[in-house]
Parts: structure tokens; C-alpha cells; sequence
């Protein structure tokens, strides 16, 4: 029954979606109304379609409804109710009904907000939300079908790969696909400016807070994502430049990149043309990035590809890529700069630079994600681009945008004197001075850490310098200082919601930083009873268990720990073997705290518990890069905050 | 002078667009060996059965040295009895068919020559170097070696019969 | 194919192998005092012993844990995704790893050892492509990426600065006298 339902429910969706973005466009074209209104009903119904074919799967799995084979695919009679709802997107078909789901929330929402409030630009805003909406709906009616009837109905299910059975597995897909189609947004108000004409700033102003929100969530969506293989997949990092993560990483790039330009056209009206390109680039990034998981071109842990799927991701992308693009080489006359500079040395400029950094890295990310491939044509010979050669590449440039997140926001428009320049930039740059003699001084020698170090402090104060001069300005004027300082954030909001969120990237980089440079690891075995040591802490090993649970074996080994902040603690590494899967999934261990973790994974061990080996990491600073997030996620919100209408 | 260079800015997408639709004819995971045409390294292992195991007594005949695992399911399952034929037909023309056994426990190993009754040598490579020296990134892996101790070709992935038979009729 | 998912191969195995232990060059001295003839004897003995033992076993270094990390770095593990041989909590990543200690061992130089597995495996099982032949490629394009963007941004903003000072801003005299007094109350 629930195969029928849901599988036609699906096509109706298909078909009403694209009716519905012929009519919104044609509704547009020829100035009909009733034709935009009629796009606007077929997009409520879809998202009741959408929905209600979401709860149908959930339904399907909390009810064990073997006879979907989806839900026999992912996951048996053992698997933890939770487990199960989150199972919904645990692979491929699913992944694209939550997508799918997704934007067609979004598409309400645009409907709800801008059917009044952007009446030109409204009616094919719709018809591209509702198009995009339709290739998503393809998929799931054609090449990946999740409403599919299994004959025999087994009885009992595959069961859920190991991995995803996590917290991390309930909230990053969650967050990625949010920011993903949330660029969805933006693009759709470029598209529609372009076929309009109307270049200007409407589509930007009315996307603000859709390009902050979707920018959020995929950086949140990548920290969930770094925090989940930092501790599940047990090799003690949080970020392995696969393509996958890369092919997130490229849209954040450029949405970063986005989100500052476009601050330059709102005030300069300046770099109109590169800003459309550049919303362009991202959505065609997140695109890409779907299309490289789904594919199976490239090799990656990620991957959970089948059969024709790739194809058909691929043909939408070149549409959209070659639509979009030519709609820009259209209007490009229309597109051109229409403000002016009187001196290199001024904000403009360093947002220039700024973008120039993002593009780069993102083009170098995408070029060496893709070289495989490239090699293997030229060539014949297949080579491997992965963790080093990433690292080497992109830390001079994020360096560079570190230090341009200190001088952006204090530079002057148009043109910064050499009075402004000392005003801003003095301090800072003898406190990031001071800051590197001091770590030098401390015994830190890696170069690239002391410039690291020394321009987190120069970003710090240029921030500090900013708020304590405008904190002072308030106080001047009469207010009580926790006052003056809280009015100051509200009133400003987008400025320093801005520079919270570059604070939040600071305590990210210096997490990253201290990770990379500061790590040291070793593996050893060892005999019951024996212990080893790693910087400053001793670990002993004191046995092995063995239990069953709901849905796998598990083998758990005791490690008693001694030193640093780990006193007494007992870790217990284990090794779960479950029976659908030909190896087992190693279960790490670890204590972690504000300077440094204490990473244990469990690896060959003796049958009869008298030996193990055993790798242990202590890792600095991680904790950093989550707690970056948090404030990250704090600047966020002020930044999309209201804004405050009253005067002072 | 921008009225036709504007239209570079969609054919730029082109080549890009066409490098990933090529990439739906490779293969990311299958990687070409190195070790085809080159001396086949030596190993000396202990068999299940306690006898040596060594390539270089091996000299002279052809020998199709089979990488495996007994919870390599279903892939090593599905060649096992294809590998015991080809040993039965072809042990009078010269022809040694060798197991080695890799990332394995002694009991799920043996467990599994006993499932499929097989009589050729299989040894399992405790540490790994074999597996190394031959380059081996999974199982199951074939090698098929000539007379001389060249590698002259590599199987991935189960071997069936008509594999088998074409590689062994050339070396023979 | 087979291939672990987890990236991590079957355990329960009795022991993996630790790495191997380090031998000292064993050197013969010979301190000399007496006749010529013993002198010469016991020189040419001793030298043959040097010989024999030092052909016996080739001088072996130290093994630095950094080294081994590095070199295990820069490797591809061949099971997992993407993940090098010094991260992978695979089996086979661990097996990998002693080998590379054992060649350091051995004599090796980080080099040689890479060359190692690149003769079994392919170019592939390096992580970052060598920076040779075509390859350059990709080490060059973040260069000329950015290379490329700053001569952009110039001419972008030579057309910008160059309208300048054509039409200067309007400033009401009034207004600037007040802008003025404001500042300098400003300490």
C-alpha cells in the first residue's frame, strides 16, 4: 500500500511542479495574474505532497514496513527507533526526499514573504524554485525510486551502515541540505533579475537574510560534519579534504565570498556583474556537490552512489550552468560598474582581495578534487590528490583572508588616509608583533603557527579596537557602559553580528592551527597490565570485554589513564562487529578538554583479551574549532537579528 | 569589442561539463598495476597444513597466486570452487594454483578451505608483506605468473572460469 | 569486491607486529702494543670481521616516530577513502605503517620508502601527486589562480581610480566646520 501511495503522490508533485513553473513564467511573460496565482497553488500543493510523503517514509519505518524496499534496505528489527527516523536519509533515495522537502518549505516561505513585497520579480523567482523542485522530484520518480514494493517482503531488514548510527548522523545531512538549498533562494532572485532587467539592488536586499541563513547552515552543516569523523570515524581528525567534504567546502567558498561583495554593490553599486556570477557559482557548486555523491566518478568515503543517477545530475547542472551563464553574457551591457575609487588602498579593495582569496581556493580545491580525473585522461595514470597536498595549498591563502578579516571592516571606503590607517591599524599591528616575539619566545618554531598566531591577535584587536571606540562614543552621550555596549550591538547589528561571527572563525583557525601543528600520536602494543605514555599522560591496559547488543557484537577494551586533565579516567575503545558489514567499525575513545584531547582507538587485539594494540592522540585545540562554532552561530543570529528602527 | 567575448563566459563551463561526463567511463576504484611485466617478488610462507610455501620452488611452472579472505563475502565465495577447478584441470599441464590468505583468523580461514574441500596450498601472510609486495589494495586478487616468474597479469576481483581459461591458455 | 566499510579490517588476531627492534653497528677496535706482525694480524682480522658483519647486517638507523608519522602521512591507505596510511585505523594501514618502519630501518631513506610503494602500487598511493611532469599542473594552478586575480583586481580598480578627482565631492562649508569641532573633542 505504502509503495502505491507514496510513489504516485510523488508524480502528481512532478507533474503540479512543473506545471506550476510554466505558468509562473508564462504568468510573467505574457502579464497574467491568475497564471502566477495558479503557480503559486501548485506550489502549496506540493508541499503538502512533499510532507506528507515524508511522513509516509517515517511511518514506513517506524512500523518496520519491509515491503518498501528502501526501508528493508536500511535498517532490521534491531535497529533503535531513533535510529530509524534519522534512517529516513541514511542513504540515497532518502537523502534526496529530505532535499526535495526541503526546497519546497523554502519555496513556501518565498511564496508567503515576496509575493507582495517583489512583484516583479516574484512570479519567476517561483517559476525557478518550482523547476529546481521538479528535477528533484524526477530523481525520485525515475532513477531513484524510494517508494519501491520489494516482493518477496523479507523478514527482516539489511539494517543501517554502522556509521550513521550516531548523533551526528541526525543533524549534519540536516544542516548541510539546509544551507544547500537554501542557495537555492538567492539564485532563483539572480535569475529572476536577469531575465527582468532589473540588475540592481532589489534581489540583493531581499536576499540578505536567505544568503546569512544558508551560508549558517552550511557552515554549521561542515562543523557537524568535521565534529562527526573527529569522533566516529576513528582516525582521529575532523577534516580529510575527500571530495565529498570538499565539494560542501567549494559552495561555502564562494558563499563567503558572496556574502561580502555584495555589501560592496549595496553601498558602492559596484561589482554587479561579479556578484550574479558569483551566486551562480555557488548554487552550480551545490549542485556539483550533490552530483559528485551520487555519481561514483570520484572515490570517496561518502559516496553512495547507483546506477544512472549520476547522469541526470549532471545534465541538470550543465543546463542550469549554461542557462544561467548565458542569461549573464545577455545582460552583460546592462552590468556595468557604475561607482568609483579614489585609491587602491581602501575597503573596496580589501573585499576585492578577499574575494579574490575565496575564488582562488575554491577553484584550487575544485581543480585538485578533479585531477584525478584529469591525469587519468592526459595521462593514463591515476593519481591520488588528498590531505597534503590541500593543507600545503590553501593555508597561505586562508592566512591571507585572516588578515583581511582584521583590516575590512576598519579601512575607509573610497579611500583610507594615512590618519585613518594609523588610527585603526597601529595598535593591532604592534599587539600581533608582540603577539608573534611572544610565541616564538615560548618555543613555538613552526612558521606558519607564529603568523598564525600573530594575526588571530591582530584580527582580536582591530575587532576590540572597533567596539571599544564605539562603546566609548555611546558612553559619551550618556549611557551606562554594560548599556552603551549592548545598544551599540543591537543597534549595529549586521556590522558587529559580522564581527562576532569573525571572531567565531578566529577561535576556528587557531583550533586548527594548534591541532595541526601542536598533535603528536603513537601506536603501540601492549600486554595486559603494561602501560605507555604519550605527553605527559600514561595509559595502562587492563583487558578486553565482550557483549551483545541489539543489532552487533561488541568487543570493548579498559584503559585506565593517568596525567593532565584525564586523572583515574577509564576510556573504553571498542571494536562493534555487525553482521551485515564484512569488518568492524572501530569505536574510539576519548577525554576530551579546553587545551588538549586524549584520543584512544582500540585496534588487533587477542582473542583471549592478553594483548592489544593501541594508537593514542593528544590532540591540541580541537575543542576550539567547536566552540569557534558556537560563537559563530552567535554572530550569525544577530546578524539576521531584526534591525532596530529607532534612532539611538 | 565585449559584444562577442561575452559569450565565452557559458563555453568556458564546456570543458569543464565534458572532463566530468568523462569520468562516467572510468573506474575510480580500479587501479592498473605496476607489477605486470615485472619479476613476480618472492615470498616463503608456512601453508595451513604446516608445509613451506615458497614462489622460487615454484619456478618452471605457472603459478596463479590467489589474494583471499574468508569474510570477503560473496566475491572469494563465488571464485573459491572456480579456483579449485582450474587446480584439478590444469595441476598435469604445469600449473600451481596458490591461496594466500590475508587479514584472516587460522579458524575462519581454515573454516573456509573446508567449506569449499580446497586441496591446493593456501597459506595466510600473518603481517601483511606479501600483500604489500604484491601491491594489493583488497581481495580478492589474482596473479598469474609465467614459467620465468614474470607477472603477467592481474585479476581483480573474482575470477570465473572463462578468466581462467584465457589467461592460462596463453601462458601455456 | 570486497572492502571494508568502516575502515577496519577484521581483528582478533593474536598480535600485530611492534615495530622492530634497533641494532647498533657492531665495531671492532684494536688497540695495539706489542709486535708489528701481531699488529698487522689482528688489523686484518678485525677488518674482516667489520666486513662480514657489516655485509650481515646493513647499517640500521634509529627509527624516528616523527619520520615513520610523516612518511605514513603521505601515503594513501589502500582500503579506506581518501585517508592516509599514518591516519587509517585499518588493519591494513597498520601493517603498512610497520613496514615503513621496518625499511626505516632498514636503511631507507623517506624517499626510498615511498619509492617502494609507488613501484607496487602506482603513483596512487601517493597522497599528494609528485611535483614533476605534468603534475605541475595542479601545484601551479593555485599560483596562477591567484596570480590571475590580482591582475583582475587591478585593472578593475585602474578603471575605477582613474574617474576620480574628475567630480570631487561637494562639501557645505558649514557642515565641515562642525564635523571639525566634533573631532577634535575626541581625545
Amino acid at each position: 500500500m505504502i509503495p502505491e501511495i507514496g510513489g504516485g503522490a510523488l508524480v502528481v508533485a512532478l507533474a503540479l511542479a512543473v506545471l506550476g513553473a510554466v505558468a509562473a513564467a508564462t504568468g510573467a511573460r505574457t502579464g497574467r495574474p491568475a497564471l502566477v496565482e495558479s503557480a503559486q497553488h501548485a506550489a502549496l500543493a506540493v508541499y503538502a505532497l512533499l510532507t506528507g510523503c515524508l511522513a509516509l517514509l517515517v511511518y514506513a519505518f517506524l512500523r518496520f514496513d519491509f515491503s518498501v524496499r528502501y526501508v528493508a534496505m536500511n535498517t532490521n528489527l534491531g535497529t533503535p527507533f531513533y535510529y530509524r527516523i534519522t534512517a529516513v536519509w541514511g542513504a540515497l533515495e532518502g537523502s534526496i526526499v529530505l532535499w526535495a522537502w526541503m526546497l519546497a518549505t523554502y519555496t513556501l516561505i518565498v511564496v508567503v514573504r515576496h509575493r507582495r513585497n517583489a512583484r516583479e520579480l516574484y512570479p519567476w523567482v517561483l517559476s525557478v524554485m518550482l523547476g529546481v523542485l521538479a528535477f528533484f522530484l524526477l530523481v525520485m520518480t525515475v532513477p531513484a525510486p524510494v517508494f519501491q514494493r520489494l516482493t518477496p517482503v523479507p523478514a527482516d531488514g539489511r539494517g543501517l551502515n554502522p556509521l550513521l548510527e550516531d548523533s551526528g548522523m541526525i543533524t549534519h545531512p540536516v544542516a548541510l541540505y539546509l544551507g544547500f538549498t537554501g542557495f537555492t533562494v538567492p539564485f532563483a532572485f539572480a535569475m529572476a533579475a536577469l531575465v527582468t532587467g532589473r540588475v540592481n539592488d532589489f534581489w540583493i536586499t531581499a536576499t540578505r537574510r536567505w544568503t546569512i541563513t544558508a551560508w549558517y547552515f552550511l557552515s554549521l552543516g561542515l562543523l557537524i560534519g568535521g565534529w562527526w569523523s573527529y569522533h566516529v570515524l576513528g582516525w582521529g581528525g575532523y577534516w580529510a579534504w575527500d571530495p565529498v567534504e570538499n565539494a560542501a567546502f567549494m559552495p561555502w567558498l564562494t558563499g563567503t565570498a558572496f556574502l561580502h561583495s555584495v555589501m560592496i554593490q549595496e553601498r558602492r553599486r559596484m561589482l554587479r556583474l561579479w556578484n550574479l556570477a558569483l551566486v551562480i557559482l555557488t548554487f552550480a557548486l551545490t549542485l556539483f556537490g550533490t552530483f559528485l555523491t551520487r555519481s561514483g566518478i570520484i572515490a570517496s568515503v561518502h559516496a553512495f552512489t547507483q546506477g544512472s543517477i549520476g547522469v541526470f545530475f549532471l545534465v541538470f547542472l550543465s543546463v542550469v550552468v549554461l542557462i544561467a551563464l548565458g542569461l549573464l553574457a545577455w545582460r552583460w551591457d546592462v552590468l556595468g560598474a557604475q561607482g568609483e575609487l579614489d585609491s587602491v588602498v581602501s575597503r573596496e579593495s580589501a573585499f576585492l582581495l578577499n574575494n579574490v582569496l575565496l575564488v582562488a581556493a575554491t577553484f584550487t580545491v575544485f581543480f585538485g578534487t578533479i585531477f584525478p580525473l584529469v591525469s587519468e585522461a592526459v595521462r593514463g595514470v591515476k593519481v591520488s590528490v588528498g590531505m597534503p597536498f590541500f593543507n600545503q595549498v590553501n593555508v597561505p591563502l586562508f592566512l591571507g583572508l585572516i588578515f583581511l578579516m582584521g583590516v575590512g571592516p576598519l579601512i575607509a571606503w573610497r579611500r583610507a588616509s594615512l590618519d585613518n590607517l594609523k588610527r585603526n591599524f597601529l595598535w593591532p599591528a604592534v599587539i600581533g608583533a608582540v603577539a608573534a616575539g611572544v610565541v616564538w619566545a615560548l618555543g613555538v618554531r613552526s612558521a606558519l603557527a607564529v603568523l598564525s598566531l600573530a594575526l588571530a591577535a591582530f584580527v582580536a584587536a582591530t575587532i576590540t579596537v572597533d567596539v571599544v571606540r564605539g562603546t566609548r562614543a555611546r558612553r559619551r552621550l550618556g549611557e551606562a557602559l554594560p548599556g552603551a555596549l549592548g545598544r551599540l550591538l543591537l543597534r549595529h547589528n549586521r556590522r558587529y553580528g559580522g564581527f562576532v561571527v569573525h571572531l567565531g572563525i578566529l577561535v576556528i583557525a587557531l583550533g586548527v592551527t594548534g591541532s595541526q601543528a601542536w598533535s603528536v600520536q603513537t601506536e603501540t602494543t601492549l600486554q595486559r597490565g603494561e602501560h605507555t605514555e604519550l605527553a605527559g599522560y600514561r595509559v595502562r591496559f587492563d583487558g578486553l570485554a565482550a557483549s551483545e547488543e541489539s543489532n552487533h557484537f561488541k568487543v570493548t577494551a579498559t584503559f585506565t589513564v593517568d596525567g593532565g586533565h584525564a586523572n583515574g579516567t577509564v576510556l573504553l575503545p571498542a571494536k562493534k562487529f555487525y553482521p551485515q558489514e564484512q569488518s568492524p567499525i572501530a569505536y574510539v575513545d576519548y577525554r576530551l578538554g579546553l587545551f588538549e584531547d586524549l584520543y584512544v582507538v582500540l585496534g588487533d587485539f587477542a582473542r583471549d583479551g592478553s594483548q592489544a594494540t593501541v594508537k593514542l592522540q593528544v590532540n591540541r585545540l580541537v575543542s576550539w574549532i567547536w566552540i569557534g562554532g558556537l560563537v559563530l552561530t552567535l554572530g550569525a543570529a544577530l546578524a539576521v537579528a531584526p534591525e532596530r528602527r529607532r534612532l539611538v | 569589442m565585449t559584444h562577442r567575448w561575452r559569450w565565452l563566459l557559458p563555453m568556458a563551463a564546456l570543458p569543464v561539463l565534458g572532463l566530468l561526463a568523462y569520468g562516467f567511463v572510468l573506474d575510480p576504484r580500479s587501479i592498473p598495476s605496476p607489477l605486470v611485466g615485472r619479476p613476480a617478488a618472492a615470498f616463503t610462507l608456512t601453508a595451513f597444513d604446516g608445509s613451506p610455501l615458497a614462489l622460487e620452488t615454484l619456478r618452471g611452472k605457472v603459478v596463479v597466486v590467489n589474494f583471499w579472505a574468508s569474510w570477503c563475502n560473496p566475491a572469494c565465495y563465488d571464485e573459491a570452487p572456480v579456483l579449485e577447478r582450474a587446480w584439478q584441470t590444469y595441476r598435469e599441464r604445469g600449473v600451481v594454483v596458490v591461496g594466500v590468505d590475508m587479514q584472516d583468523t587460522p579458524e575462519a580461514a581454515q573454516a573456509f578451505i573446508r567449506r569449499f574441500q580446497l586441496t591446493f596450498p593456501n597459506a595466510p601472510d600473518a603481517a601483511g608483506k606479501v600483500a604489500v609486495e604484491y601491491g594489493v589494495y583488497g581481495v580478492p586478487e589474482t596473479f598469474f605468473v609465467d614459467r620465468a616468474g614474470t607477472i603477467r597479469a592481474k585479476h581483480v576481483g573474482a575470477v570465473t572460469d572463462d578468466v581462467i581459461r584465457g589467461t592460462l591458455d596463453r601462458l601455456l | 569486491m570486497a572492502r571494508s566499510t568502516g575502515c577496519s579490517e577484521p581483528g582478533a588476531r593474536s598480535g600485530a607486529s611492534a615495530g622492530p627492534r634497533d641494532h647498533d653497528v657492531v665495531g671492532a677496535t684494536l688497540e695495539g702494543r706489542g709486535e708489528t706482525a701481531t699488529r698487522t694480524l689482528a688489523l686484518v682480522v678485525g677488518l674482516l670481521l667489520v666486513a662480514t658483519l657489516a655485509s650481515a647486517q646493513p647499517p640500521a638507523r634509529p627509527v624516528s616516530d616523527e619520520t615513520a608519522h610523516r612518511i605514513a602521512s603521505e601515503l594513501r591507505c589502500v582500503v579506506c577513502q581518501n585517508l592516509s596510511v599514518a591516519d587509517s585505523p585499518s588493519e591494513m594501514a597498520a601493517q603498512m605503517r610497520a613496514i615503513v618502519r621496518e625499511r626505516l630501518a632498514a636503511g631507507d631513506s623517506p624517499e626510498q620508502v615511498r619509492e617502494y610503494f609507488v613501484q607496487r602500487y602506482g603513483e596512487w598511493i601517493l597522497l599528494a601527486p609528485r611535483r614533476q611532469g605534468f603534475n605541475l599542473v595542479v601545484w601551479g594552478f593555485p599560483v596562477a589562480a591567484v596570480a590571475l586575480g590580482l591582475l583582475a583586481v587591478a585593472f578593475r580598480l585602474r578603471r575605477w581610480t582613474r574617474h576620480a578627482g574628475a567630480t570631487p565631492a561637494r562639501v557645505d562649508t558649514a557642515m565641515s566646520e562642525r564635523i571639525r569641532r566634533e573631532l577634535e573633542r575626541e581625545p
